[in-house]
């Protein structure tokens, strides 16, 4: 019963294998010259810019926005199937679509009143 | 693609105690969004425990409901309501404490505003004005409506989600802390990633069981567990990472690594609240699933959860003996309690099963007491929670003292308490099925914890109180109510706890 | 002969209380709320606390004397009333409740009458003591307690009635803790009743072990079944607990040191009620000792030692108030005596009765001198009281013609049934039980003549700037009232009430069978001839001449070892203290060495171990996951293994 995930144990053993393999090899065979740069995030060279105030953080306000962003956007996600099964839902799936929204719109009456949707 | 979509049919009276608790939360939310910034703490608090008040009555009307309902997604039955009733009560305590604001300056235990840096000059102003993010109120309703629909998820998925709406709140919560901010925001992003993480492998786990089963309602895996020739490593695999999820929710090692952390903190009345209705929540669930999903798988799953319940009880046990906080020692203990509790689970018996129900309602009841009387004790800087500081208590303040020390022996198990009972009906239960081993490192570990809380006691009454000492704050009536129940049920669960047991006899049986 | 017929029915049953009997649990919860209001109420409660006391255990003999009456008038006359299931376990079910039949009924108007008067004394003989509120708090306990352990319907309801009022006589005893005596006395007394409290306890596990049931009615409807052997050692553990409550040889010395404690408590627990109760315990497990002659006889033989001890060691004493204690020892014994011989049980009630009524009137009389006398206790420092302070004379007198057992009053017919009954045992016991209780009130009626005479007769030997006064009404009209207990209780009980009769459901009836040993006539005469003896011996030895104010060296052996207790402190000094001094050092010794060194190494392994694991405790989220991390890696694995194992 066993013998089904055989390919799925071997792939990964390849795969923890490839991975040590190359962070082995690289400590091994690579050069050690230690730079600014590569302390760096990333090693790409590129400092983040602008430097805002409090050392490289951005505003929390774009993580708001984004958050927001994802609550309405699964209210979308969600209209699409329920519209498609409206006509065997009927009056059942209505009335949860409206409670649905409603509790939404709960959340955005709470973000619009306390000033979630001005940027300053 | 099918299109023959069923409308579940929906008993809204078995639900209506969790609905009502969503509602409140919701209304809650408006209060916030509508209500002038003034009145919005009263206005919540009596929405709150309003709500919860009303839960309690409907749980008490619906209590002879012994129903599955919305599509087999939720089942309203004898634990179900035994636990919801246990966390509606629980809830109103936890909900005063957070009202509480006769004990620091005049603004409680809640931070004025979460959203302002910690030291800054701003934060030092809030610090002692009278503001409070009164969203802690609808949170705390998110949250404990979470925990009424964890235990009754007869749907795994629908489990996830009641472990994802009680879970997100409390990780605000815990971050929302007057004084120690930054600690208490530390505890709330340990929390939240640790919290994330078992997530994870609760939902991975409900994928799995899903392969094996083709579905993921309990009783459909009970079913499928007694078909020949079903592919068993999903199974175990599965219920595996199941376990991972609820066992860290419950704070079992190895998984109990966040509680102190996060219990030290967070704010009390937060701890309080998770430490009593989190545990009793997560222990539904947990019994849901093993008792109604792998019943049948018992004798593969208990090696096991034996060695999870051994390890808990022996850890919690002795990682409490060195603590030097309070909050972090009643942290440990409840890891500790989580051990014994355990003992319950493992019997898989009806004796078992209630035996838990009991042992959770009184370790709720003495657990927020307990966290109560931490509220009180505090100096310039807040809780005084360091041990050293208790010094001599019991000679500035008696009455306070006694009644912390007789909370101590009764999550000592002192007989005469609720904690005996308790302790007294898992263990009966776990000799009765066979844990005889499991009873003895649960006697053994009990009298270690035993050693601990006595240790804390000798310390407030035979010591003399330090001389800088912490005062003894004068609790309001929320503070003072919240000590009087949970002591009240403490002792008469001790005296005559026959009711009680009653009640948990009577509610022992799940449906599937 | 006298002849004991056994409880009539070999199965017992009570029937349920209702009426006015199915709130019983009244009685005991009107003083426990008074003590609870008077300790928790704190400073607030000092002005009217006192009064509220008085009121609850006054409440409670209404209730009471309600009750008994409602029971008089019954046709099953032992009512029991359930009160809730109290230990529940799977073969071990205690149900708590209470049950209300003659004999308790007979317990709980003793206790609230008597208490109640006591109670309305204290307010005047404590008036001005600070810590009174905390004295009335005690008391009330004190009856509430009391109350339970006569009112349980099972061993292990007494024994917890037992224990409560072993906590209230030990506050009680120590309420002037301050002083070392008295701080001592408490600590005596609590240790001389934890060795009799061992053996209750013991006998109520034999019981449970042979009978599987501590209810008094699962026991007595069982006792038959019970082999010889067991019923003797059931009988003897209760004897040994009987003998640390009230008092008995060889656990008697803790008693008169117990007058440490404010003179109402002698009266009240360490005279008429408490100290009774192992009288109570010994007539309630009748059923068992009808079982076990042997035991019986123990009972009888242990009331006699007793009875002489008390007699002898009371004639030398100069503090009236361990002279008193002392006679209740004796009279104890008395009782004891009566309740160890089968059918005479009633008798040991009667007497039990009425020595409340006139031993209380004495204490609360001898109270009363001392509050006049500026607590002055040495006898020597009296004489020619009986001027200053007539109501208590007269009040004194009562009880001093009562206890010496002078017709009419109460001990006359309580003391003489006794006697009588011991001579009716027959053969060689009763004539030596009979001959050691008519002997005994003849050395009684020598002691009390003496304290009498030396108190309110004589010449004036009092200190300087003494001015003996009569106490206030408070204080009075209790005594008074007492005073007239004293003088009819004997006749009332006997032949107003019957009380024999009375009781005879739960002692079992007393039959006059055969002709008696010595006819009444004479056994009566007799009796008053010795009585008589005694008190002209006493009166022709301290009447005549003026009394020293210090006791006299040069007197016989017997006086020196009288005044030293008979030597049983020292006894057991040396039999019980020493040994476990060694003992105890011997312990200590292995104690350090092995038990702790043990103890200490595993406390240091938990808190080497604690402080060890502690470390993993980094703070760190990311070690935090990763023990999660491997805690899940552990927890698959080992489902997988046992699956696969399998």
């Amino acid at each position: 019963m066993l013998n089904n995930y055989v390919p799925i144990l071997v792939l990964f053993v390849l795969a923890f294998g490839f991975a040590g393999f190359s962070v082995g090899a690289a400590t091994f065979t690579g050069p050690r010259r230690y730079n600014r740069a590569k302390y760096d995030a990333y090693e790409c060279g590129i400092e983040p810019t602008p430097q805002p105030m409090g050392g490289g953080r951005f505003p929390v306000k774009f993580y708001l926005t984004a958050m927001l962003f994802i609550v309405f956007d699964i209210e979308i996600i969600f209209l699409y199937p329920w519209a498609v099964a409206f006509s065997q839902l009927k009056l059942f799936g209505l009335v949860e679509m409206a409670l649905f929204i409603g509790t939404v719109f709960i959340a955005y009456a709470y973000v619009w009143r306390r000033g979630g949707l001005e940027w300053d | 693609m099918p299109t023959d979509i069923q409308a579940p049919e929906i008993l809204y009276g078995p639900l209506s105690p969790m609905l009502i608790v969503f509602a409140a939360a919701c209304i809650g939310v408006l209060v916030e969004a509508l209500a002038p910034a003034a009145r919005r703490r009263g206005i919540q608090v009596v929405l709150a425990v309003g709500g919860l008040l009303a839960a309690l009555v409907a749980i008490i009307v619906q209590r002879g409901a012994r129903t599955l309902t919305a599509g087999d997604a939720i089942a309203v039955d004898g634990p179900t309501l035994f636990i919801q009733g246990v966390l509606v009560v629980l809830g109103v305590l936890s909900i005063l404490l957070l009202a509480e604001r006769g004990l620091d300056g005049s603004g409680g235990a809640v931070v004025a505003r979460a959203s302002t840096t910690p030291g800054s000059r701003e934060d030092m102003r809030l610090a002692d004005s009278d503001a409070m993010q009164s969203e802690v109120f609808p949170l705390a309703m998110f949250s404990l409506g979470g925990m009424m629909l964890f235990p009754a998820s007869n749907n795994l998925l629908l489990m996830f989600v009641a472990l994802e709406t009680l879970s997100f709140p409390l990780y605000l919560m815990a971050g929302l802390a007057r004084r120690r901010r930054l600690l208490s925001q530390e505890a709330a992003v340990k929390y939240f990633l640790l919290g994330a993480f078992a997530s994870a492998f609760f939902i991975y786990g409900v994928a799995l069981l899903y392969g094996y089963a083709g579905s993921v309602d309990a009783g459909k895996i009970f079913d499928a567990t007694g078909d020949v020739g079903s592919n068993d490593v999903l199974l175990y695999l599965g219920l595996a990472m199941l376990a991972v999820g609820l066992l860290f929710k419950i704070g079992a090692v190895p998984f109990q690594a966040w509680t102190p952390d996060v219990y030290q903190g967070s704010p009390t009345p937060v701890t309080a609240l998770m430490a009593a209705c989190t545990k009793i929540a997560a222990f539904g669930a947990v019994l849901r699933v093993f008792y109604v999903a792998v019943g049948r798988d018992q004798w593969d799953w208990r090696p096991m959860m034996w060695a999870i319940a051994i390890l808990t009880m022996v850890v919690g046990a002795i990682l409490a003996v060195t603590q030097t906080d309070v909050k972090r020692m009643l942290a440990y203990s409840s890891v500790a309690h989580t051990g014994f509790i355990l003992i319950g689970v493992i019997a898989v018996s009806k004796a078992g099963l209630s035996g838990t129900l009991f042992y959770l309602a009184t370790y709720g009841f003495t657990t927020m007491a307990a966290f109560a009387i931490v509220t009180l004790v505090r100096d310039s800087s807040g809780e005084a929670t360091h041990l050293a500081q208790w010094t001599g208590l019991g000679r500035r303040s008696p009455l306070v003292a006694g009644v912390f020390a007789f909370l101590l022996f009764a999550f000592a198990g002192i007989p005469l308490t609720s904690g005996f009972m308790a302790k007294f009906a898992v263990f009966q239960a776990g000799t009765a099925g066979g844990a005889g081993v499991l009873v003895v490192v649960g006697v053994v570990a009990s009298a270690v914890t035993a050693f601990f809380y006595a240790r804390v006691v000798v310390l407030m009454f035979f010591n003399e109180p330090a001389a800088d000492g912490p005062t003894v704050a004068i609790p309001s009536a929320l503070t003072a109510t919240t000590i009087a129940l949970g002591l009240a049920v403490t002792i008469v669960l001790g005296v005559y706890p026959q009711p009680m047991l009653d009640l948990a006899d009577q509610a022992a049986l799940f449906i599937r | 002969m006298l002849g004991a017929a056994p409880l009539a029915a070999e199965t017992i049953e009570y029937v349920a209380a209702d009426g006015p009997l199915s709130y019983l649990w009244l009685l005991i919860a009107l003083p426990a709320l008074g003590s609870a209001i008077l300790l928790l109420g704190g400073r607030r409660t000092d002005k009217w606390g006192p009064n509220l006391a008085c009121a609850m255990t006054g409440a409670a003999f209404v209730y009471g004397l309600i009750s008994f009456l409602d029971l008089r008038g019954r046709a099953e006359q032992s009512v029991d009333l359930h009160l809730f299931s109290w230990i529940p376990v799977a073969g071990f079910h205690v149900d708590a409740g209470l049950l209300f039949d003659p004999l308790s009924a007979t317990f709980v108007l003793l206790i609230t009458g008597v208490g109640f008067l006591i109670h309305v004394y204290s307010l005047g003989y404590m008036d001005g003591d600070p810590r009174k509120r905390i004295f009335f708090a005690y008391l009330n306990l004190f009856v509430a307690a009391m109350l339970l352990l006569v009112l349980g319907d099972s061993f292990l309801a007494l024994y917890v009635g037992w224990e409560g009022v072993g906590l209230a006589s030990y506050l009680l005893i120590a309420f002037y803790f301050y002083r070392p005596t008295a701080a001592t006395a408490a600590k005596k007394a609590f240790i001389a009743n934890r060795v009799g409290d061992v053996g209750l306890s013991i006998a109520i596990m034999v019981m449970f072990a042979a009978l599987g049931t501590t209810s008094f009615e699962g026991v007595f409807s069982n006792a038959g079944a019970l082999t010889a052997g067991t019923a003797t050692a059931i009988g003897l553990l209760l004897l040994l607990g009987a003998c640390g409550k009230s008092g008995q040889f060889p656990l008697q010395t803790w008693l008169p040191d117990a007058m440490e404690g404010p003179t109402p408590v002698s009266a009240l627990i360490h005279a008429a009620t408490m100290v009774t109760a192992g009288v109570y315990l010994i007539a309630r497990a009748t059923p068992i000792f009808d079982h076990t002659e042997t035991a019986a006889l123990v009972v009888s033989i242990i009331g006699a030692i007793t009875l002489v001890i008390g007699c002898i060691i009371g004639c030398a004493y100069d503090d009236i108030k361990k002279v008193l204690a002392y006679s209740t020892v004796s009279q104890i014994g008395y009782m004891f005596l009566a309740v160890g011989i089968p059918g005479a049980g009633a008798f040991a009630i009667l007497h039990l009765l009425t020595h409340g009524f006139f031993k209380a009137c004495m204490f609360l009389s001898a109270g009363s001198v001392m509050h006049g006398m500026d607590d002055q206790v040495d006898m020597r420092r009296y004489g020619g009281l009986r001027k200053y302070m007539p109501v208590t004379y007269a009040c004194m007198g009562a009880g001093y013609l009562a206890i010496i057992g002078l017709p009419p009053f109460a001990g006359f017919f309580s003391k003489d049934k006794i006697i009588e009954s011991a001579y009716d045992l027959g053969g060689t016991r009763g004539w030596v039980l009979g001959t050691v209780a008519l002997l005994g009130a003849g050395v009684t009626a020598f002691y009390m003549t003496r304290l009498m005479v030396m108190t309110f007769f004589g010449n004036e030997r009092w200190t300087e700037g003494q001015h003996p006064h009569e106490s206030p009404k408070v204080m009075t009209v209790p005594m008074v009232l007492l005073a007239v207990g004293s003088l009819v209780s004997g006749f009332g009980l006997l032949y107003v009430v019957d009380l024999p009769q009375w009781l005879s459901p739960v002692l079992g009836h007393h039959e006059e069978a055969g002709p008696h040993t010595i006819s009444v006539v004479v056994l009566t005469a007799l009796t008053l001839v010795v009585v008589a003896g005694g008190v002209a011996g006493a009166v022709y030895a301290f009447g005549r001449r003026p009394v020293p104010t210090t006791p006299p060296v040069a007197v016989t052996p017997i006086t020196v070892a009288a005044r030293k207790n008979l030597y049983f402190d020292s006894l057991n000094e040396s039999l019980l203290m020493r040994p476990g001094q060694y003992l105890t050092r011997a312990l200590v010794f292995l104690d350090n060495r092995g038990i702790d060194g043990a103890v200490n190494g595993l406390a240091a392994g938990i808190g080497g171990g604690s402080g060890r694991l502690r470390r993993i405790q980094t703070g760190f989220v990311r070690s935090y996951a990763l023990s999660m991390f491997g805690g899940a890696a552990v927890v698959v694995a080992a489902l997988l293994a046992v699956r696969l194992g399998t």
